[in-house]
């Protein structure tokens, strides 16, 4: 997989995990309860100044930043 | 009627689900008033058994403290039963003001402003002082009224794991470009007993143009050398922005909270704080009794060098006992079982020795980390300790996990 799955699942792990817990790109992220709703913010800001894009509060959605792999969609929706 | 079969089935569900899941809570019914030695109806229906109370927030002995009982008394002589108002109609007296000014005195701030509980100053707080442009960044281990706080109001949200300083730091870092930061932790955590780093937040605080929340509700009148509170043990009285605490803990145990802290901030909250506004003042007794409270805790430092002895005797009994507890040195003592049944059993079995302690498990605390939560009060004599020690020997030894490691209590009961 590509660099940016890579920094985002290290930044999700650094941030949230607190255990040995094993991550995939496709581990459920919020509905799975390892990021809780609150920190979300720490991650889209944290996506905003690494790849310099904004993203609009209406599209990071609990949904949206559900996996690795979810993010990353969205993510390169924004990158120029 | 709304209220169908149906609706009653939906309920029904869910309440069964928890007593499956063993999340029900049961009260227990006290006949006594609050006090080491209480009687307690449990189950109900059943006799009633005289215990020794070991979890209770009872922290000074002021719950039933008969110089406070007689000052509520003269107040409800003197000022009436209930004012039947909000404060900014008629519901402020010259106790109110006068409450709120000694506050101010006792921990060292600029302002106060009284909250029918502490729960609702930390829910009216935020929502009062803070708009979208600013941040909150709070521990990840606040207590619930703060989250609650958190979620009215409308300013961004974050959060740095439990006392980790690094990543406040990164935090605060990351939200530089926000107009007001509030950095929002805890004074003493309910949980595990463990103290902010108050001395490390005032640093990074200053260091980023951040303003400090601290909610000393299980520290204030015990916490510090005069008892003023977790500002007061770390050395940074006068540099915390906000500190909420509540007058039903150490401060007398009836009821009541508030803000304190920047005269400003204090002024937000009388005009625009939706609890204050919008709900009863307290009681005119209850002022009385925490003034009275307040006037005791200033004269002597007695009652929480007490309190700092009792703990001292209690942590180091449990240690000789050969059980685990979490470092530390507040009133707070957990003991650690890690098993949600082995914690229920062994708080089922210190009942039966006539000790009052609950076991604690997920999801209130972490999966694995089920424990007894014991709180030591300055109203508990030596021989109150000693004989919750022997029962804690006692049952201990039934369980067999005295002298054993964590890992081997895990083994033996499971996570
Ligand atoms: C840390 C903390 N803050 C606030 C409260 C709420 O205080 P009050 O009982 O005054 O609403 C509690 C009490 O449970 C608490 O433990």
């Amino acid at each position: 997989m590509d660099n940016m799955h890579e920094i985002i699942k290290a930044y999700v792990i650094k941030e949230y995990v607190e255990d040995d817990t094993e991550l995939t790109y496709d581990s459920p992220l919020i509905s799975g309860g390892i990021v809780d709703s609150f920190s979300m913010v720490s991650l889209k800001r944290f996506l905003e100044n690494k790849y310099n894009i904004s993203i609009p509060d209406d599209k990071a959605t609990p949904e949206a930043f559900d996996s690795v792999n979810k993010i990353c969609k969205l993510v390169s929706e924004y990158v120029k | 009627m709304a209220f169908t079969e149906k609706t009653r089935g939906i309920y029904s569900e869910i309440l069964t689900g928890l007593k499956d899941a063993g999340l029900f809570k049961q009260e227990r019914y006290i006949h006594s008033s609050q006090a080491a030695d209480i009687e307690v109806e449990f189950p109900t229906g059943a006799p009633l058994k005289k215990v020794i109370n070991i979890c209770a927030n009872n922290y000074l002995g002021m719950s039933s403290h008969p110089e406070v009982v007689k000052a509520a008394h003269e107040g409800l002589d003197s000022h009436g039963y209930g004012m039947s108002s909000v404060r900014f109609i008629c519901g402020t007296q010259d106790i109110h003001r006068t409450l709120e000014q000694m506050v101010t005195k006792f921990l060292g701030t600029e302002d106060t402003i009284l909250f029918p509980s502490c729960m609702d100053a930390n829910a009216g707080v935020f929502e009062a002082v803070l708009t979208k442009d600013d941040v909150m960044i709070s521990d990840r281990l606040v207590h619930a009224s703060i989250i609650d706080g958190i979620r009215l109001c409308s300013a961004m949200h974050d959060t740095f794991k439990h006392s980790d300083m690094e990543h406040l730091e990164e935090k605060l870092q990351l939200h530089n470009d926000k107009r007001l930061k509030y950095v929002i932790t805890d004074g003493v955590f309910s949980m595990d007993g463990d103290t902010a780093k108050l001395d490390k937040m005032v640093e990074l605080c200053e260091k980023y143009d951040a303003l400090l929340f601290v909610d000393d509700s299980h520290s204030s009148g015990f916490i510090g050398k005069t008892g003023r509170g977790t500002h007061e043990q770390y050395g940074v009285m006068g540099k915390i922005d906000i500190i909420t605490t509540t007058f039903g803990k150490g401060l007398g145990g009836a009821s009541g909270g508030c803000v304190s802290g920047r005269k400003e901030i204090v002024e937000m909250c009388r005009q625009k704080a939706r609890p204050y506004l919008f709900s009863n003042t307290i009681a005119p007794p209850v002022v009385a009794g925490v003034i009275k409270v307040l006037e005791i805790l200033s004269a002597s430092t007695d009652r929480r060098d007490k309190l700092e002895s009792n703990t001292a005797f209690w942590r180091k009994g449990l240690i000789d006992a050969g059980l685990i507890i979490k470092a530390g040195d507040t009133p707070i003592v957990p003991v650690m079982l890690f098993n949600a049944k082995l914690a229920q059993d062994v708080s089922r079995d210190l009942y039966e020795e006539g000790i009052y302690a609950i076991g604690f498990f997920f999801p209130v605390v972490p999966q694995g980390q089920a424990r007894i939560r014991t709180q030591i009060s300055a109203g508990h004599e030596l021989h109150h300790l000693e004989k919750a020690l022997e029962a804690f020997r006692k049952v201990g030894k039934k369980y067999d996990i005295l002298g054993k490691s964590k890992q081997e209590i895990i083994e033996r009961y499971g996570m």
